[in-house]
Parts: C-alpha cells; structure tokens; sequence
C-alpha cells in the first residue's frame, strides 16, 4: 500500500471501523446533537451522559465512511471519564490536529490514540469525515442544534 | 395549455440502438484529450468521473485560447471588427446548436449558465406565469436536486404541488403510475431523460405523449442523456430540453435551454438587463426579440464558442458512433464488474447508458474512492445529488463509476484489478 495511504488508514483506525466501541443508544443521558454531512450523506448520532461536570457516559450511533466511523469510536474511548472542559480541548486539539494546525509533538502525544488521525492532513476531501463525530459531541454537550454539519 | 397537440403516432421512445462502431478508433481519440496523459499519485490517470464532468479535447482548448489572442470583443454592440467577428462566432454556435439537437429555429435555442440556470429560468418565467395555487408538477424519484428544487421553490411561493412518479428496485420508473399522477390541475411534467446515479434512459417519449394528450407541456433535462444518445427535439416533441456545455466534452458555465417558440415567446424575461431590450426609457421598457429576451448582460462568450467546437468535434466522430462505442464499454463493464466478490449494483435498468453505481458491502463508498484514487482512478462517491435516490435504496451514498467516450476496456480491467486494493486494507 502506498505510505500515504497507510498513514490514513492506520491500523488502529481499521480495527475501530470493523468493531467500533461505545456503538448504540444509551437508555440513560442528558445531551443529545444529530451530526450530518450534506456531502456524502454520513450521520452520527452522539449522547451523552454528563454528571457533575464529567461526561460519564459516551455513545454514538449512525453511517459512515472508516474514517468517521473510527473517529466516532476513539472519541467515545476517549472522552469517557473526562471533565467537560477537558473534551472541548481535545476538540479543539483534534480539529488542529485534521487540519495540520498541529505540529507540537508534546501535545500530539498527548492525544494519545488520537494521534492516528494526523494522516487526514493530507486529504483534504477526508477531514470532515474525522471531525463530523467532534462537531457533533460539541453541539451535544452545548445542547445547540439537534442537527450540525461539520466544517474542518 | 391550449398550444400542447396530441401526437397520434405510435410511441417508440426514439431509441435505436447502434451497435456499428467500425472506424471508432479510442485511440486516436484519446490523443485529442491532453488531460488523460496526466498521472496522479504517480499512475496513469483513469477518468471514471464523466457524469460529473467530461474532459475537454485539445480543439475546445486551443479556440478558447485562440479566441482571447484574437477574437476577444463584446458582442451585439460593437461596429468594430472584432465585436463584429465575436458575434459572428457566438450566433454561429446557437446555429451549431440548434443543428445539433434538431430544433426548428435559433430563437428556439437560450444560453445559459448550465442545466440548471435553464431549469430554474423555466421555473421563474412558465412556472410562474402558468402554475398557481393547488395546481400540480410532476417530476420523478430519480430526479437530481437541479430538477426538484426549482419546483419545490415555486411551489412553496405559488402553494402548488410537486408529485412524484417512483421508480424500482431497478431503478426505473414505475410508468404505470404516472396515469394515475396525471390530474386537470397537472401543469407540467419535468423528467430527467437519463439519471446521473443510476444511468437509466427513461422513456421520455412514452411520456411525452401521455402528457400532451392531456394537454401537458414537458420538460426533459437532457444534461446525461445529450453526451451519450442522438437527441432530436422535435422527435420528442418536448416544450424544453436543457443540457450543461460541459458535460458535452464543452467548457463549464455553459449549458442550453431549447424551448418551442411559441411557448419562450408567451414567457415573460427571466433577468433584466442590457442585450435582452429592445428599447429603454424610465416610462416603458420594450423587450427584445428570442432568443435574445432571455440573454441579459455580457454573456459566457467564449464558453458559448467552446461549446460549439466540441459540438463539431462530436460531430466529427459522430454521436451514433460514441453511442455504440459506448454501449460495448457498457455491456463490458457489466460482465467485469458482476464477479467483485461483495459487489451490489445500483441501478439495473434494461435500456442504461455506461453509468455503474454500485456498493461493496460493509466498504463505504467514500473509502472505496480514496483507495482508488490512489491507484490513479478517478471515481464519484456520494448521493450524486439525488438523495431521494439514495433514500429508495436505503443507503447513504455510492460509488459510482462514469465512462465516457475514451474509456476503455483496458481502463475497466484496471479498475476490477485495483478494487483488490480495497480488499487488502479492508480484509
């Protein structure tokens, strides 16, 4: 496969696409935001439970290419457990990180997992795919919009 | 409409079916396109995205440039040279035009934009001036969003009704169903001659007829059928025809709005301006003659002059011919793409022009197309504009493969060959 290629469609990314985490409606939360895309059609549904400041529970729901299916199922790994404003930073660093605003190694490694989806850089037709499932977590811990798009 | 005659005719749809493609020489053909000798992420291009766009050959680029080094000039104003040789060639070209799909007269043939300006222009001028409150238009489930939502606009301003003939799980249209569409209060039908998601020919002169024996005018978007089939609109004998330059191997910005006089003639103008007057005073403005009525301000000059060398250039391999040719990369591509394990087509009409929608089960199409893009091939993913389409089938986008007429079948083996790339990364 070309490098290019494999930096996109990491192995991390591939194994999330075949059995996502966190995948399904809740019975339980407090937060919802509906997340489309226009241009290929992909949605995600997000809920979310927040207690006290943290979001307890994450799970999202819905169609959509490897990459948005990936990054709905990290996010939800990853986001679980932590503060709110802790979540909205990793939107932010997450946002910078598709649209190759990010290069401070410190803060890379800091995401963690999230790391992977540094190759979406490089494609720029692919970045929303990768923050729709974000925008959508945003808008829902806002309670904004019940129906978002992404814009990268 | 009291102007909508009855054709007692016995109803073909027009299609004759060419299979003649001796002297068809792809290859030479393909030296006429600069563009296909290009190579992207370091493999030759394959172009499967002509739905979206054609390519243009080397004699569109070369006018366009030529007209610029010497033509350049305003047209219809001017007692100078050049302005004088500049509407010569752009009025040259609505004749080219006019040739080319068989109209009865230049004034029946409207610049616009693209398709979808005509159809819009179509909407705001006959629409508003014919359809009212409760009364009715008909369009198709196949239809793309060009041809909804200029209806869905007039209808929400006027509180008139669009209905919908559906299609089945082939994806063509449920014809029996349209009878039962068809009211006193239907004003006009407006269908799409070929689907841009699915590739099905529709049987536009079967509806045709129906709808002028009711009375009913009828509005053909011809924007993926004029590239792949002959088209002669006083054969179909349809109040409009419209169709994009750009999908026709022309420049974009340019597209077509064929109307039967009588009927641009009782419309009133679309867009106010300079060219579309005939006399301006504060008091009273006095509009000008078709097709000029309908052509205010300075318009896509050189696109118009590109369009009509890549009517000449068809024209010189001949429409019938690209239409066999065509056919054979179609039936070739069936066969070839029927045996990709996981492979589902979308859109299996009988009569279909080469347009292969498809999916591959659990692979979303949009993965499918940066895999492939990398091995050089070029294909659409999405809704293609017709999510209603995509809803009938209940999924949320496909890929779609779009041949044109210098595909080839080596170009098809490429491409069954490089889907195995999708498999390896998704295995």
């Amino acid at each position: 496969m070309d490098n290019e290629l494999k930096e996109l469609y990491q192995q991390v990314i591939l194994d999330h696409n075949k059995s996502p985490r966190n995948y399904g409606k809740p019975e339980n939360y407090n937060h919802f935001a509906e997340g489309y895309n226009p241009l290929c059609g992909d949605h995600v549904d997000v809920y979310i439970k927040v207690e006290n400041g943290i979001v307890e529970d994450v799970r999202f729901e819905g169609s959509g290419c490897a990459i948005s299916k990936s990054s709905a199922s990290l996010m939800t790994s990853i986001v679980k457990g932590k503060k709110v404003e802790e979540a909205e930073k990793l939107f932010d660093n997450f946002h910078d990180l598709v649209t190759g605003k990010l290069d401070d190694e410190a803060v890379i490694s800091e995401m963690g997992k999230l790391a992977v989806f540094q190759g979406v850089r490089d494609f720029p037709a692919r970045v929303k795919c990768a923050s729709l499932p974000w925008h959508t977590m945003k808008s829902a811990l806002h309670d904004e919009a019940t129906k978002i798009t992404s814009e990268p | 409409m009291n102007n909508i005659k009855a054709n007692n005719n016995k109803t073909d749809n027009l299609r004759t079916v060419i299979t003649d493609t001796s002297g068809y020489d792809v290859k030479r053909i393909r030296k006429d396109f600069p563009i296909l000798h290009t190579t992207v992420h370091g493999k030759p291009l394959v172009y499967f995205d002509n739905a979206a766009t054609t390519h243009k050959p080397l004699a569109v680029i070369e006018k366009t440039r030529k007209y610029y080094e010497e033509t350049n000039s305003n047209i219809h104003r001017g007692v100078h040279f050049l302005s004088q040789k500049a509407t010569n060639e752009y009025e040259e070209v609505r004749e080219k035009v006019r040739g080319f799909i068989n109209a009865k007269s230049h004034k029946e043939i409207i610049f616009t934009r693209g398709a979808t300006e005509a159809i819009n222009l179509v909407a705001s001028t006959f629409g508003r001036m014919n359809i009212g409150e409760g009364d009715e238009i008909i369009i198709s489930h196949m239809e793309h969003h060009s041809n909804i939502v200029p209806w869905q606009m007039l209808a929400e301003e006027k509180n008139a009704i669009v209905k919908v003939i559906p299609i089945n799980d082939h994806g063509e249209l449920e014809m029996d169903k349209l009878p039962g569409l068809i009211t006193d209060r239907t004003k006009l039908v407006s269908i799409v001659h070929v689907s841009n998601s699915l590739g099905t020919v529709n049987p536009v002169k079967e509806i045709i007829d129906l709808a002028h024996s009711k009375g009913i005018p009828v509005l053909v978007d011809g924007s993926q059928s004029i590239q792949h089939l002959k088209i002669d609109v006083r054969a179909l004998d349809c109040e409009f025809f419209v169709f994009s330059g750009h999908k026709l191997y022309g420049p974009t910005g340019i597209g077509v709005l064929y109307g039967k006089e009588d009927i641009l003639d009782s419309m009133p103008p679309y867009q106010g301006g300079g060219d579309m007057i005939a006399a301006v005073s504060f008091e009273r403005t006095i509009y000008n003659e078709l097709p000029f009525k309908f052509e205010a301000g300075t318009p896509n000059i050189v696109g118009t002059i590109g369009l009509g060398t890549a009517i000449d250039y068809i024209t010189s391999v001949g429409i019938e011919k690209i239409a066999a040719y065509e056919k054979q990369l179609c039936d070739y591509g069936a066969e070839k793409f029927a045996p990709i394990p996981k492979f589902r087509p979308i859109g299996t009409a009988k009569d279909k022009v080469s347009v292969f929608s498809f999916i591959l089960a659990g692979i979303h199409p949009h993965d499918i197309g940066t895999i492939l893009d990398f091995e050089g091939i070029a294909i659409r993913t999405g809704h293609h504009c017709t999510q209603p389409v995509m809803k009938r089938f209940n999924i949320p986008a496909t890929a779609r493969v779009s041949l044109a007429m210098y595909n080839t079948k080596e170009e098809i083996d490429h491409f069954v060959h490089a889907i195995n790339k999708v498999f390896e990364v998704f295995s």
